[in-house]
This record gives C-alpha cells, structure tokens and sequence, in this order.
C-alpha cells in the first residue's frame, strides 16, 4: 500500500475523501443530489454521503448495468446523479448503458470512480482499469476528467454542477501528492502549465502530473529545462496548450497511468499530429496486462517512475530514440523569443 | 369499461394500425410485427390511461411511458401523432434524414417522448430511475414500462426487477408485450422464459397475465394495479400476437424487421379498412 518511495516526503490526500466531503458540502444546498454505489460504496467513500443522506443514496447491489440505467431515469426526472464504483466496472461492464442513455440521451449524470489505473495493485488485473479513459472518451458528448490531486478533484465535482451532458471522473485508491496550491481553480477542458520550460514538454494527467514534476526537477539539475503540463481534462483536450507546447519546445512527452493506446497519450498525437506534426513519445501500459502487486511495483514494471520520466525526457533531447529532434540553437533562439511573454509559475493558473 | 370507450379505443387502434403499416411501408424498413402486437397497450395508455398535455409534454404532473422494447417505434409515433403531439405528416419521414423519427425512440430528435431506447434491456431501469426521481420529489405520477417478451433474455431487466422491488416502487407498472417470438425464433426455441409469471413473481412483483388486445382486460388489469394497497411494483404480462390485425402477418416470423412491401400494405389496407396514404413513387 500507498506510493512510498515513488512520492517521498510529500502531503498525500485522497481523492476519494475529498470526492465524499465535496459531495456532502454541495448536496447541503441542493436537495436534487443523488448517489448511486454498487456495492463499494466503502471503498468509494459514498457510504459517507449514505450516512449524511439516507434518503439520496441508492445502493444498486452488484449491478452496474441498472445503476447506470437508473440514474439516467433519475436524470430524467430533475435529479442530479453522481454514480461510482470501480472504474472497471463503471466504464467496462456497464459501458454500452452510458452509450445510450447517457450519452446518446444527453443526460447530466456524473460518473466518478474509484481505483482508477494499475496503482490498484494487489488485487490483480482483473480489478485495474488501464482502459477508462480509451472507452469514455470515444463516447460522443462524454466530458473525461482524470484529476491530478485532491484540490482538482473538488474544483472538478464543484464545476460539473453547471455541466448539461455526462461526465467522467477518474478517481484512485491511492492518495496523491498535492501538485496545486489548496485555492487554485481549475477548469473542465482547460490544462495548467505548472512549469514552464523551453527544452521539452512533458503533458500528464492525474498521478502522473506530480511524478513528471519530480521528473522535471532532475532533469533542472542536467540544464534542461522542461515543460510539466497538467492536462487533467483528456476530452475536450486543451488544443491551444498542446500545440503552444509543441511549437514552442518541439518535443512532447505523455505520460499516463492508462494504457498508451486511446488515453492521454493518443489524444496528444491526434491534436498534434493535425495542427503541428512534432515527435512525441508516449509512456503508460504498454498494451499489457499487469500483475498483482503492490502500487510501487506496479508503477515500476510500467516504466512510470519520475526517475524514468527524466531518463526518457533526456533521451529524446539527446536524440538516441527520435532522430527528428532539431538541434538546440533552435530551441534556445524560441526560449529567447517568447520568454518574456509567458511568465508562468507553478501552482497558479497561466 | 363501457361500450362507447371500448368503440372508441378500438377504432383509435384500427387507425394507428393503418398509419403504422403506411409508415412503414414508406420507410421501407422497420419492425411491423412488433409494432402491430403493442398497438391495445398504447392505445389504451396515452388515450385512457396517462395524464398527459399534448400543449405542455413537460407538464411535471405527467405520467410517463418509457418504451423498452424500443423497436417499436412506429406504433409510439403513430399514437403520439394521433395524440397531436406532431403533425401526421412526420409519421412518413420515418427513419429519413430530414425527419425526426429515428429508427428507435430518441428523447433528442422527437418531442413526447421520455427515454432513448433501443438497444434492449435498458429501459425498465430507466423507468425506475424517473419512479424513485418522482418519489423523491413528491410527485405522484406514475411510470409504465413496456418491454417484450425476447428482451426478459438481457440480464440487466432482471437487475431492474430486483432494484424495483427492493425500492419499493409500487408506482412503476410494466408491461410484457408477450408475442412469443423474435427474430430467430420462438421465444421458447431461442432462449426459453416461460414460467415467466413465477420468475416475476419471484422477483417480488405483483403479476398479472393478461389478453393484450383486450381493452377491458387492460383495463381492469391497470386499475388493480393502482388501487392495490401494498407497495409492491407491477407487472402486466400481456399475452398478444405478433402482427396482430393482419391476417398474412399475424405470428409470422418474417414480419418482425421488414416493412410490408406496397402490395403487402394494400391487402392490409382492404383487410383494416383503410387506404394507402402516400404516393408511390416509381
């Protein structure tokens, strides 16, 4: 348990708790709040808004299919779903529901999960979800949402209130270090560059933000200067900061704890490879299957550690694995020409 | 019930019946044998039953009919066009790009509607959903479900059948348009239901079994349903027939996915007395 050595020396909050507080404070002043659990309403923390709201909490039994099916009906009858349970489960075996009767009908129902990606650990892949984002963001009118950390996560729920169509909000049995400040306000659909940097950009979503900003630091020590983009909303991806990103450092860097194919990492290269063609490598699960084991581990075997962030960042400047990285002088005459106008530092928003 | 109701019910049934195998025979595709089985439940329900306002179809004080078995589309958006909900001309853009019928209902595109539906399995939770949302608010409106009998196969009616017991939802009543078969077959060859009252039954439903084309025994069923004084949801198993009202199409397979071809919809029109209502383009 927990990310030990991957996250020495940090504050670490769960999402899932500050997902239940959130929900709680919001359901205080709005009567048409509903939750809906499958039978883990422990391990999602939705038992805690069960115990304040008895009456607004639906246990739907092992059942992700109806549950889905019932908060749409629930939609459609003026209420305001929020739905969680195990990412798998909520995206996977109940995937075809969301298609219709969330998405096809445009109904405002907020899907919120627990134990996102392989940091599940122990329970082994059948309880990992490396796919959620791939099949959430395929889904017409679906907004995908995968939080950095706890202060995300509350701005997420907070803002999904105003939101007309369905969302999905990846959430994780670990606690994650805080990458923001406790007050920054982030936007659905708009990334936050949490550290400028002219060399190489690195874009990341949820755990992976904090490990690429330990990444950059090191990388800081080495004289380059790297780019850490939080790109918390994977659809609708942030165009604008990506291609910046891209034309402005020339190299980009995803990572993810989600498979390489359909998530973070696919989304970058189908806005780059449109707008601004640029190399781009991608880090993840390498469309594999991970075993039980403990989150560290996992992370591990992946490949997604801070220190193999930095080594695969260096790599590519160092042009051992991409052969169209351009040379340095150009990078450094485009750090000249546009650092004045971007002063960003980390913690506040651009 | 009385005579003049039942006349009327009746010959509003003949008239849905004639612009559903127009419309369909426009379209050129859709499901007829399905659509003719449900035609007394509709009827019944939009002309008799619901409280509905054709000026306001969100008046909250409605009460709601999710179509599960949404394949049937054309009976839906022939009694909600009779209703006046739209103009009867909508009814031949059927299935058209320029229309507003899709091929299976959409709560998007068509106005008097309250679920999309289609794909099977799914509705019955939809319309617990809206009966524990009315609850909730205080609304005493009541929710009906038609499914068919080939759809109690999806696994997830029989999760809803549980969720409504175990909530209580003695304001849902459901239908099971019972016509016996679906695409590849007998239900009972497919994948047999039957004794489908005991698994209902077992589910912790009152379970009634009906004539389907029987207004008075609709009747009759749907009043016992909302006057019965525990709080235990509903169903009406409703035994009808597939292509019911033409002769050459009653229980015949083939008739469920295809539309009748011109020749086919004028000895239909001979047979229900009505006319063929389009023209016919060569």
């Amino acid at each position: 348990m927990g990310l030990g050595r991957l996250c020495t020396g940090k504050k670490l909050t769960g999402l899932r708790d500050v997902y239940a507080e959130t929900l709680i404070e919001l359901a205080e002043a709005n009567e048409d709040i509903v939750v809906l659990d499958a039978d883990l309403a422990q391990s999602t923390r939705t038992a805690r808004f069960g115990a304040r709201f008895p009456d607004r909490f639906f246990n739907m039994g092992i059942s992700e299919q109806d549950m889905i099916g019932t908060a749409a009906g629930l939609a459609l009858a003026g209420k305001v779903p929020f739905v969680s349970t195990f990412a798998i489960f909520e995206t996977g075996r109940a995937w075809e529901q969301i298609r219709l009767a969330l998405c096809l009908s445009q109904l405002p129902v907020k899907l919120v999960s627990s134990h996102g990606g392989i940091t599940v650990g122990e329970d082994g892949p059948t309880h990992h979800c490396a796919e959620d984002a791939a099949l959430m963001r395929v889904l017409p009118n679906m907004t995908v949402v995968f939080p950095a950390d706890a202060c995300e996560m509350r701005s997420v729920i907070l803002e999904s209130m105003s939101m007309a169509g369905p969302l999905y909000v990846r959430g994780s049995r670990e606690k994650f270090p805080d990458v923001h400040c406790p007050d920054t306000k982030l936007r659905i659909g708009k990334a936050s560059v949490l550290r400028n940097g002219w060399d190489i950009a690195i874009i990341a979503c949820g755990l992976m933000v904090d490990f690429s900003l330990q990444a950059a630091e090191m990388l800081e020590r080495d004289g380059i200067d790297a780019r850490v983009i939080n790109m918390s909303t994977l659809k609708p991806i942030d165009k604008e900061t990506t291609i910046a990103a891209a034309r402005e450092t020339g190299l980009v860097l995803t990572v993810e704890e989600h498979s390489i194919i359909g998530g973070l990492g696919s989304g970058v290269c189908e806005v780059l490879s449109e707008n601004c063609p640029t190399p781009v490598r991608r880090m993840g699960v390498c469309d594999q299957f991970v075993v039980s084991g403990t989150p560290c581990e996992l992370l591990e075997s992946c490949g997604l550690t801070p220190q193999n962030i930095k080594k695969t960042a260096a790599e590519m400047l160092s042009g051992t694995r991409s052969s169209a990285v351009k040379p340095k002088a150009l990078r450094k005459t485009k750090r000249e020409a546009s650092s004045h106008k971007n002063p960003i530092t980390r913690g506040t928003k651009p | 019930m009385n005579l003049a109701t039942k006349k009327r019910l009746s010959d509003l049934a003949t008239q849905a019946r004639v612009l559903i195998l127009n419309m369909l025979a426009k379209a050129g595709s859709g499901h007829t044998g399905g659509s003719l089985s449900v035609v007394e439940l509709l009827t019944y329900l939009y002309f008799h039953r619901m409280r509905h306002k054709v000026e306001d179809p969100a008046w909250p004080g409605r009460d709601r009919l999710v179509l599960s078995k949404g394949h049937a589309a054309p009976a839906l958006y022939t009694v909600l066009s009779l209703c006046g909900y739209f103009p009867r001309a909508e009814l031949f853009k059927l299935r058209r790009i320029a229309g507003s019928l899709q091929g299976h209902p959409d709560i998007r595109r068509t106005v008097g509607l309250e679920a999309t539906t289609g794909s099977l399995g799914q509705g019955l939770s939809m319309a617990n959903g809206i009966a524990l949302g009315l609850r909730l608010s205080g609304n005493r409106s009541r929710v009906y479900a038609i499914l068919g009998d080939g759809e109690l196969q999806e696994g997830q009616v029989w999760e809803a059948a549980m969720s409504a017991s175990h909530y209580r939802l003695r304001n849902v009543v459901a239908f099971v348009d019972a016509n016996g078969l679906q695409i590849d077959g007998p239900v009972e060859q497919v994948m047999g239901l039957e004794p489908m009252t005991d698994k209902w039954e077992a589910f912790g439903w009152d379970v009634q079994e009906i004539d389907g084309h029987d207004f008075s025994q609709i009747d009759e069923a749907v009043q016992r349903a909302e006057e019965r004084r525990d709080d235990r949801p509903n169903v009406i198993v409703a035994r009808t027939t597939k292509g019911k009202g033409v002769s050459f199409m009653e229980d015949k397979l083939q008739y469920h996915g295809v539309a009748p071809t011109m020749d086919e919809l004028r000895r239909a029109m001979e047979e229900l007395g009505g006319e063929v209502l389009f023209e016919e383009k060569n």
